[in-house]
């Protein structure tokens, strides 16, 4: 397999000669009408469909004052819980998937095995799974109807309509997104170092503390606010599992809906606005750190060569 | 890039099978745990639950609403890709970044927000109901939020095809000919139909899928405007658990094959540019 080089910025055509620059810049470039169409086409579709709806988010947040918008987010025990079960819920699911992203990638990234493809796929299997299908599994196996929901119950367990069944709902939607990126980077970095930490005696938790998570941190990190990002936000599967209970099972976008179901809109979108917020935050540190990830598999790619 | 030996480095049998418990735990045993549960009901219960008029009403839309959305976001695709990588403009980067965000933003908030934007009286939906569009709480507000959700796809799989092209294949045309438009029909536009094609599958996979942000602007009516998710949270709400399970594995058999397209797709694409 080889893996393309990241994808950088075509370079610029270089000022050849004069005379025979301008038929060939003709060439490549679109007429001012086409591009001023287009560039206009992308503002419209970006405002409309992106911009205009994050604009609104916080308008409609802020519409009664600012006053009234921190006391809808403070005030009610019901979003207060809500906020604190998502920064409950996200964090465990993430660091599920973060340990099975670690081992998965390096069993992908280092070894070859039969089925190695099929794991691949495999991996990738949630994503297309409907998150309503994903919370209806959960249910069948933990709910009251089936044994073992039962017998988790008569032992005093409870899964469903609980925070480990949000955790697991969570966790099962959110599953491909470390080891998806992981896999590329530690592929990218080569066993070089690695092995020649072997060779000078270094055990194997000694190897992967020191030499194989420095290697890969860019892209563990990355991966991981991919991820949570996703967890926090996730509402199909959640929906389904936790039952909707009132200050108990309700999570930050199920608030949401059901402030909105309640026709609180000033709240419902004071509850959102901190969800944008999240996502802003997200998407700020992916641009900060897509470089970083970048910069670190290709200079492994050129210390290998 | 082959691996190495197990000799060499520790950790393939505890890695390998970490991930493989993790993932039978997690997610194999509660799909098979679902397909059980269908096959518990035999064939013509099967078919009585998950084939009903209702259910097909259901399947129809879930999946006439995700291609529609996975179409339009092919032709916005194309535009926006085109634009970002071919122009510059003030605040490119500002777009370019405003691309992702339907990736990040909860399903949840981009159904509210949009639901409150396309009401009659809402900042988009009063600019449409004196044309006689009702936005909200019809099928066209679920193929709305659908390309919103579904949107980054094609974007993000058509740029880096652009920004790999080189301009010697344009040159080449125009030396031999070919008006800018003939370039584009005959040389780029043929070098774009794969990607486009592998962000149509995923975007049409996202819609097939959503949930978050449909519920608040479809007004549930059953036969017009009830995507399958919906059915199967009908059912079990009324604790009709096979039957929910049942329409779930037709969902399932549809998310298997389009998973099966997607993967061949990147497959051949990868090989053509490799």
């Amino acid at each position: 397999m080889s893996a393309s080089p990241a994808p950088i910025a075509p370079p610029a055509p270089a000022p050849a000669a004069a005379l025979d620059a301008k038929p060939l810049k003709r060439a490549t470039r679109d007429p001012w009408y086409v591009r001023w169409t287009l560039i206009g086409l992308t503002l419209g579709i970006v405002g409309l469909l992106v911009a205009v709806p994050l604009a609104s988010v916080f308008v409609q947040a802020t519409a009664k004052g600012l006053g009234v918008y921190w006391t809808n987010l403070v005030a009610n025990a019901d979003t207060r819980h809500a906020v604190f079960l998502t920064m409950v819920v996200a964090p465990v699911a993430v660091a599920m998937n973060v340990v099975f992203g670690v081992a998965a990638a390096w069993a992908i990234a280092r070894f070859r095995f039969r089925g190695r493809g099929l794991l691949i796929t495999l991996i990738d299997l949630p994503f297309s799974v409907s998150p309503v299908v994903a919370g209806l599994v959960f249910v069948l196996i933990f709910g009251l109807q089936a044994p073992l929901g039962l017998w988790l119950r008569d032992h005093g367990y409870q899964v469903i309509f609980a925070p480990p069944a949000l955790v697991l709902a969570t966790a099962f939607v959110t599953f491909p997104f470390v080891a998806r990126e992981l896999i590329p980077v530690l592929e990218a970095v080569g066993p070089d170092e690695e092995l020649a930490a072997r060779s000078l005696g270094a055990s194997g938790w000694q190897l992967f503390w020191w030499v194989t998570v420095p290697n890969i941190k860019w892209g563990l990190l990355y991966g991981v606010i991919l991820c949570n990002a996703r967890a926090m936000g996730e509402f199909g599967a959640v929906y389904v599992v936790s039952g909707r209970i009132e200050g108990q099972t309700d999570t930050m976008p199920l608030r949401v809906q059901k402030l909105w179901e309640g026709s609180d809109n000033p709240a419902a979108f004071a509850l959102a606005s901190v969800l944008t917020l999240l996502a802003l935050v997200t998407l700020v540190l992916k641009v900060v750190i897509e470089p970083k990830v970048r910069e670190q598999t290709a200079a492994a790619r050129t210390a290998a060569e | 890039m082959s691996g190495v030996s197990r000799r060499a480095l520790p950790g393939f049998g505890l890695g390998l099978g970490y991930a493989l418990v993790y993932l039978t735990v997690l997610v194999l045993v509660p799909l098979a745990a679902c397909l059980v549960k269908a096959a518990s009901l035999g064939p013509s219960e099967f078919l009585a639950a998950a084939w009903t008029p209702r259910a097909i009403a259901a399947y129809k839309l879930t999946v006439g609403t995700s291609l529609a959305a996975a179409a339009v976001n092919v032709v916005l695709g194309l535009v926006v890709a085109w634009t970002l990588v071919r122009y510059e403009f003030v605040g490119k980067r500002v777009v370019d970044a405003l691309v992702d965000v339907p990736l990040a933003l909860p399903t949840a908030v981009a159904g509210l927000v949009y639901a409150s934007l396309y009401v009659p009286n809402g900042w988009i939906g009063q600019f449409l109901a004196p044309l006689g569009i009702q936005a909200a709480y019809s099928r066209l507000g679920i193929v709305l939020v659908l390309v919103f959700t579904g949107f980054p796809f094609v974007v993000r799989t058509v740029q880096p095809v652009l920004e790999d092209l080189d301009a010697e294949t344009e040159e080449a045309a125009s030396v031999l000919g070919a008006s800018r438009w003939q370039t584009f029909r005959r040389v780029i536009l043929p070098m774009l139909v794969p990607p486009a094609l592998t962000g149509f599958a995923l975007a049409f996979a996202r819609g097939m899928g959503e949930y978050g942000s449909v519920i608040f602007i479809t007004s549930n009516r059953i036969f017009e405007t009830e995507i399958a998710p919906m059915l199967i949270m009908t059912r079990l709400e009324e604790y009709s658990y096979a039957e929910a399970a049942a329409i779930a594995t037709v969902l399932l058999g549809f998310s298997f094959l389009l998973l099966a397209a997607i993967n061949y797709l990147e497959y051949r694409s990868k090989r053509n540019v490799g």
